[in-house]
């Protein structure tokens, strides 16, 4: 097999493993908080949020940057992950919540006696973590098996996504439902019975975040690579050709949306311990957008732009909602206006167009 | 079960068993490599023992009350070259658009050979089957290059763990040198094909039906936009595929068509079809069609 990466990337991912996996640990974790050099809790867990971020526009650019299919419901797959990870650490909370109760608080506070159908094998961290893949993997499947099949393309699929995210909110605002109502699931106490406030767990979340990132980029790069990845920038450039070149392109599509899917439920996982909270939010079509975003801040159909515009986006945010906090979502507006109309390649496009224009030179 | 029982048994048993291997026989020519030997058993190959390739017969097709197709019939023989004319809006692309399952006629059959009935299959099924068609508009894969627009044209499986794992062969990298000769780009498979010119787009889109390996080609405007030159190249082209191929070319520009009849294999009389209103409206030799009053009456009006 020739090989995926140049001498200098596999360089690139040693010195990347090398941040993750060393210096983040030891800057937390040795350093002391006095000295210059000490990365600090609050930066630990931002970075790894951010992480799980990048790894939904890693994900998007599968299905929007090379196949074309935007979808504006990916935040539902994103809040699937990260509820069937937050069921179990709302089992691992055990007797120390509120109420004293071996069910879930807002269980106990709406009187019921036993935990419902839904929460069935939830003490189980293994089946929970089947769950983080199955349960995105499988909507994302029948949703696009149905609307692939009857070929619905372009702005028509990202309204049904965007839809199907608002009404999956609404469904999860319900106490009847059962996953928490609106306040969903918080309070974490352990994961595999090792307590989550400390500094070690909050470190190793963020060092296996990194590895997952790195892990489904390198995937991405493989898969993009392959036939299968030409066929699907085939089918956003041209499906009719494709079809008549006798590639039946519902497999194709609905396999690359389900990996998509399922990708994100990882990210939501993950997601969740670090920032200690999963509410119905995270369904919301505001949420889904802004993966949409990231990735075209980045710069669609380059791999590596998504998780740039991950950062730089979420960056951003966590600076401007403190210096001037009204004035977010206009800047964020703002800015998704300015990237499409003058950079349509994103961050990477533009660091691409100055390093042809410096060369020549 | 008394043992004459038996032995009757017995005897109709091989005597069923003989007619059936008769019956085979009779299925592939007695065994000998005649080439009108028909495979009965593959439904996935074509079967063209009966001389036609494309029986299109009696389909009408209509939107919102407007008949594109009216009980349109049109057969095309093994390695036949036909030419297709007929004004704006004949249904020229609608014949199209039914041939290769994109739309499903109201009522009639079309069948590819003698066997494979087309409306009953999805679009990539029947260029699997080896119907290539090139559209009006030339439609490639712009992002990709030029080599590998042709690359994902080559006959092979087609599904998705297939091309997860595919690697080209150095017999696939000839192929495809091949091609990028026979199509005159030769010295531009790194291109973006979107860089290409309208011209050569045709050409590569060409090239990627041809790496199909189909048995019928369906060429909607193959020439529009192409210079003389190229005009010219292009049917030097479609004559040498001539029969090894069987072509149906829809044109509008009358002197490619002109190329075409008189070119290449002259022995054999070439038939042109003119379709209006969605039927046949006139065939036969183009002079004939060129004289035929209905003919003139519909192309330069009254």
């Amino acid at each position: 097999m020739p090989s995926l990466l140049t001498l200098r990337g596999k360089m690139v991912v040693a010195a990347v493993l090398a941040i993750l996996v060393v210096i983040i640990p030891v800057l937390n974790v040795m350093v002391p908080a006095t000295s210059a050099f000490h990365l600090s809790d609050y930066a630990v867990s931002l970075l790894g949020k951010i992480m799980c971020y990048a790894i939904c526009a890693l994900a998007m650019d599968l299905i929007w940057g090379y196949t074309g299919i935007l979808s504006l419901g990916h935040g539902l797959f994103f809040a699937l992950g990260g509820y069937a990870m937050g069921m179990y650490l709302m089992r691992q909370i055990g007797r120390d919540g509120v109420y004293k109760s071996d069910l879930p608080d807002f269980m106990v506070f709406l009187d019921w006696k036993s935990v419902p159908w839904t929460w069935a094998g939830s003490e189980s961290f293994i089946f929970q973590m089947i769950l983080v893949v199955a349960v995105p993997g499988l909507l994302a499947f029948i949703f696009g098996y149905f609307a692939f099949r009857s070929r619905i393309k372009g702005v028509y699929f990202s309204i049904i996504t965007q839809a199907l995210t608002f009404a999956a909110m609404l469904l999860f605002f319900r106490n009847e439902t059962g996953f928490g109502g609106n306040n969903g699931f918080t309070d974490f106490k352990r994961i595999l019975g090792i307590p989550t406030a400390t500094s070690s767990m909050r470190v190793t979340l963020c060092v296996l975040t990194g590895l997952v990132l790195l892990g489904f980029y390198l995937m991405s790069r493989a898969i993009i690579a392959s036939k299968y990845g030409r066929v699907l920038q085939a089918i956003r450039d041209a499906e009719g050709r494709v079809l008549f070149t006798g590639y039946n392109t519902l497999w194709y599509k609905l396999s690359i949306w389900t990996l998509s899917a399922m990708m994100c439920g990882v990210a939501g996982a993950l997601y969740v311990p670090q920032v200690g909270i999963i509410n119905p939010g995270e369904m919301s079509p505001a949420a889904s957008i802004e993966i949409a975003i990231w990735t075209a801040v980045g710069g669609r159909a380059t791999l590596i732009g998504p998780i740039i515009g991950a950062f730089f986006v979420t960056g951003a945010k966590s600076w401007f909602t403190v210096a001037f906090p009204e004035y977010w979502l206009y800047f964020l507006g703002a800015l998704f206006i300015a990237v499409t109309l003058f950079l349509p390649q994103g961050i990477v496009g533009l660091v691409r167009k100055l390093a042809n224009k410096g060369g020549v030179k | 079960m008394t043992p004459d029982l038996l032995e009757d048994g017995t005897k109709r048993r091989e005597a069923y068993l003989a007619k059936q291997a008769a019956n085979q026989m009779s299925g592939t020519s007695g065994g000998q490599s005649a080439s009108y030997g028909r495979v009965v058993s593959s439904s996935d190959e074509v079967d063209v023992a009966h001389g036609g390739i494309l029986y299109v017969d009696d389909i009408t097709v209509s939107f919102d009350g407007f008949r594109a197709l009216n009980k349109l019939t049109l057969n095309i023989a093994v390695g036949e070259l036909r030419c297709i004319i007929g004004p704006n809006g004949a249904g020229k692309t609608t014949m199209m658009d039914v041939i290769t399952g994109k739309t499903k006629p109201d009522s009639g059959r079309a069948f590819f050979g003698s066997n494979i009935d087309l409306l009953r299959l999805r679009e990539s099924e029947i260029a699997s089957r080896g119907v290539g068609r090139k559209f009006q508009k030339p439609t490639v894969f712009e992002q990709l290059s030029v080599f590998e627009n042709l690359e994902l044209a080559l006959k092979m499986d087609r599904r998705v763990r297939a091309s997860l794992m595919h690697k080209l062969s150095s017999a696939d990298f000839d192929r495809i040198a091949e091609m990028l000769k026979l199509i005159h780009l030769r010295d531009s498979g790194a291109r973006t094909a979107g860089d290409l010119s309208h011209g050569q787009k045709q050409w590569l889109e060409i090239g990627m039906l041809l790496m199909q390996d189909p048995k019928l080609l369906l060429l909607d405007e193959p020439v529009a936009g192409m210079t003389d030159e190229e005009t010219e190249r292009t049917a030097e082209l479609f004559l040498s595929l001539e029969g090894s191929h069987s072509l149906v070319v829809v044109e509008h520009d009358m002197k490619f068509i002109g190329e075409l009849v008189n070119g290449g294999q002259r022995e054999k009389k070439k038939i042109v079809t003119v379709l209006h209103e969605g039927s046949v409206l006139a065939e036969g030799a183009l002079a004939d069609v060129q004289a035929n009053e209905r003919v003139v009456e519909v192309y330069l009006g009254r």
